[in-house]
């Protein structure tokens, strides 16, 4: 079993938090990475920075540039998966980034990159499977999972296309919009939770627009994980260098919510 | 010339032009510009929508535009004849309306009720502003704040116009910012809104169809001049940004073996400084939707253009130029911005003509190029703005105060 099945096969749903990494700086990630592996995360997805995040709200589009402003280079980022694979064996690890800084010194090398950070999954919000050969071989040739997105507009016809080549989970994306904005309705969650499982067995995590403990209960109802990136990073933008204390603590608060919530 | 190796059938089915193009963006505007390609496809088909383009153009645009023979610059440079394809005595003054009118009617075809646009010097917002008040949809211009500044009679145009302009102050406030802002508002906002991408680059089939609505440049130049001389000029000379007045021009002269093409970038300070010359200082990334040549750093992160054109400062360039580069059927060249201000006057002093900063990077090629050739030599340019934008800034970096 891979680290990332394994944190869908606990029992419960899955708690998955964002931050973007090297945000506020390189040096202070680390802390914040163990903060939400404390507070009780089941998979941690580290962004990489990127000067024009096209998908992301204004919370995440501060991040990167505070992180950018930092310094942060993608030899930061491989650093920082690195060092967190050797502190956490077991919590799977996810780079989520966009196409450009992933391929622009070829597949192979990022691939390669990630095999040897212990990265498990990638996603790239930029490829979609019309694109797959710009990064999905690679990915696969090293076990390491494409992590895609499904969203509002994924037509029944077009599931098939985004479900082939994934593993380790699918991403939902819970409205048509960008990172830490609006809130979906769980009736529309439960909905698509049923069209995409009648296509595949991979877990399905929905995120966008979570930022408390009860919407993350009522979303994590009806799906496999839920994911929380925009209120994490706000913390990080709130307290810098000194989030790590406030990121644990709503992680904790989060990971109850999510792992409780078919007990309710 | 066979279809196999014509320069004319790009991109292929997948919206690649070679290694460039394609479609990189999120899965929730997938479905969209699958849909878009569809609607073009169909509409591309049809006589009627044909129609009623070629009869804006001709009406409301004021198209064919005129094929000008420039006698005294000609004379001044003693070279090559030099031509001038006059787009900028279109309506709104720049080539861009020619797109804007294409894309309105396929947003009016599928159905769409909103439209947004992004814009950098204003041209292109000023242009999406006057199709959607000739035909009454509600219209939301995204423009760096940095341009809101220095561009202030274009965004008071696109207001009396009826637009909404929305100052973006993420990253450097320019162009490339108001194109993610403008695809963050798109992926909001799928199920109603029609995004009109001003330039020949974005996710396919944005490059296809803009160049293809613009490829009226080119063909009525072609014809124009075959009318006029019984030939084929001997080299096509235009300014780029994105493209998409170069490649309306090129593009009908592609297989046209004789037909030399030379493309200018905007080479800034210098290209060993601040520039925005994609081609010469770039190298091929992915950004808002395409793959093609880019400003950036060896990580991939995007570094700002800088053009005394606010029309030309973009860090990336239209995907079938990186393509038509890499086969060599186009030549590449740039031009710094005091290069373009010497071009600038003297197309005012010799012809009368005020033209915008972006073709006057072209003006600026010409100077170079068309006194190297002989004098039954044809070099046609492709004048694709009007300078009234731009005598602010003019006088600005010539030391005068208005």
């Amino acid at each position: 079993m891979t680290r990332l099945s394994a944190a869908f096969a606990k029992g419960h749903p899955a708690l998955v938090t964002f931050v973007t990494g090297g945000d506020p700086t390189p040096a202070a990630t680390p802390a914040i990475l163990d903060a939400l592996v404390a507070g009780g995360a089941d998979v941690i997805e580290l962004g990489m920075p990127f000067t024009d995040p096209m998908a992301d709200g204004p919370a995440i589009q501060k991040a990167n540039l505070r992180s950018l402003g930092a310094g942060t280079r993608t030899a930061d980022i491989l650093k920082i998966a690195t060092d967190f694979r050797a502190r956490h064996p077991d919590v799977p690890l996810v780079l989520m980034g966009y196409a450009n800084p992933m391929t622009i010194r070829g597949s192979d090398w990022f691939a390669d990159q990630c095999a040897a950070a212990g990265v498990d999954g990638v996603i790239c919000v930029d490829i979609p499977p019309e694109e797959d050969p710009e990064l999905g071989p690679a990915l696969r040739a090293r076990g390491i999972s494409l992590i895609r997105l499904a969203t509002p507009t994924t037509d029944a016809a077009r599931l098939p296309a985004v479900l082939e080549g994934s593993s380790g989970f699918l991403y939902y994306v819970s409205v048509a919009g960008i990172t830490g904005m609006q809130q979906a309705a769980v009736g529309s969650i439960a909905e698509a939770m049923a069209r995409i499982k009648a296509k595949t067995d991979l877990p399905v995590a929905v995120g966008f627009g979570v930022r408390t403990p009860e919407q993350a209960a009522a979303f994590a109802k009806v799906a496999d994980g839920v994911v929380v990136g925009s209120a994490l990073v706000d913390l990080v933008g709130e307290h810098g260098a000194n989030a790590a204390g406030p990121v644990q603590e709503l992680t904790a608060a989060l990971a109850q919510a999510v792992h409780n919530a078919r007990e309710a | 010339m066979t279809a196999a190796n014509s320069y004319r059938n790009q991109p292929d089915d997948r919206g690649h032009f070679g290694q460039f193009g394609g479609r990189y963006v999120a899965e929730t505007l997938m479905p969209l510009i699958l849909d878009l390609e569809q609607n073009y496809r169909a509409a591309k088909a049809d006589p009627a929508f044909q129609a009623e383009f070629d009869d804006l153009l001709e009406h409301y645009v004021g198209r064919p535009s005129p094929l000008y023979f420039a006698p005294r610059l000609t004379e001044e440079l003693g070279g090559a004849q030099v031509w001038f394809k006059r787009d900028e005595l279109n309506h709104t003054g720049a080539h861009k309306i020619n797109n804007c009118i294409g894309q309105i009617l396929l947003a009016i075809r599928m159905g769409k009720t909103r439209i947004i646009a992004e814009t950098g010097a204003g041209q292109h917002g000023v242009a999406t502003a006057t199709v959607c008040a000739r035909f009454g949809l509600p219209c939301v211009v995204y423009m760096g704040a940095t341009d809101v500044a220095r561009q202030a009679p274009n965004v008071f145009r696109m207001k009396l116009l009826g637009a909404e302009v929305v100052p973006v102050t993420s990253g450097a406030a320019t162009l490339k910012d108001a194109m993610n802002e403008a695809l963050r508002d798109w992926v909001a906002n799928v199920h109603d809104t029609f995004y009109i991408i001003g330039t020949a680059a974005g996710p396919h089939p944005y490059p296809e169809l803009v160049r293809d609505f613009q490829s009226v440049i080119g063909k009525e130049a072609r014809a124009q001049m075959l009318a006029r001389t019984g030939r084929l000029p001997d080299l096509l000379v235009a300014a780029i940004g994105g493209g998409s007045n170069a490649i309306g021009l090129f593009h009908p002269f592609l297989d046209d073996p004789s037909v030399r093409m030379l493309g200018v970038e905007a080479a800034g300070y210098g290209l060993d400084k601040e520039h925005a010359a994609s081609l010469a200082g770039g190298r091929p990334g992915i950004l808002h939707g395409n793959k093609t040549y880019l400003l950036q750093d060896e990580d991939g992160q995007i570094t700002e253009g800088h053009s005394i054109s606010a029309g030309l400062d973009y860090p990336g360039i239209g995907p079938e130029h990186s393509w038509l580069k890499e086969v060599g059927r186009v030549d590449y060249t740039s031009v710094t911005d005091s290069e373009a201000l010497e071009g600038f006057q003297l197309l005012c002093r010799t012809e009368g003509i005020i033209p915008a900063l972006e073709p006057s990077h072209a003006i600026a090629a010409v100077t170079k190029v068309a006194p190297t050739m002989s004098k039954d030599q044809i070099v046609l340019v492709n004048l694709c703005g009007r300078g009234d934008k731009d005598i602010f800034s003019v006088a600005e970096h010539l030391g005068v105060k208005l």
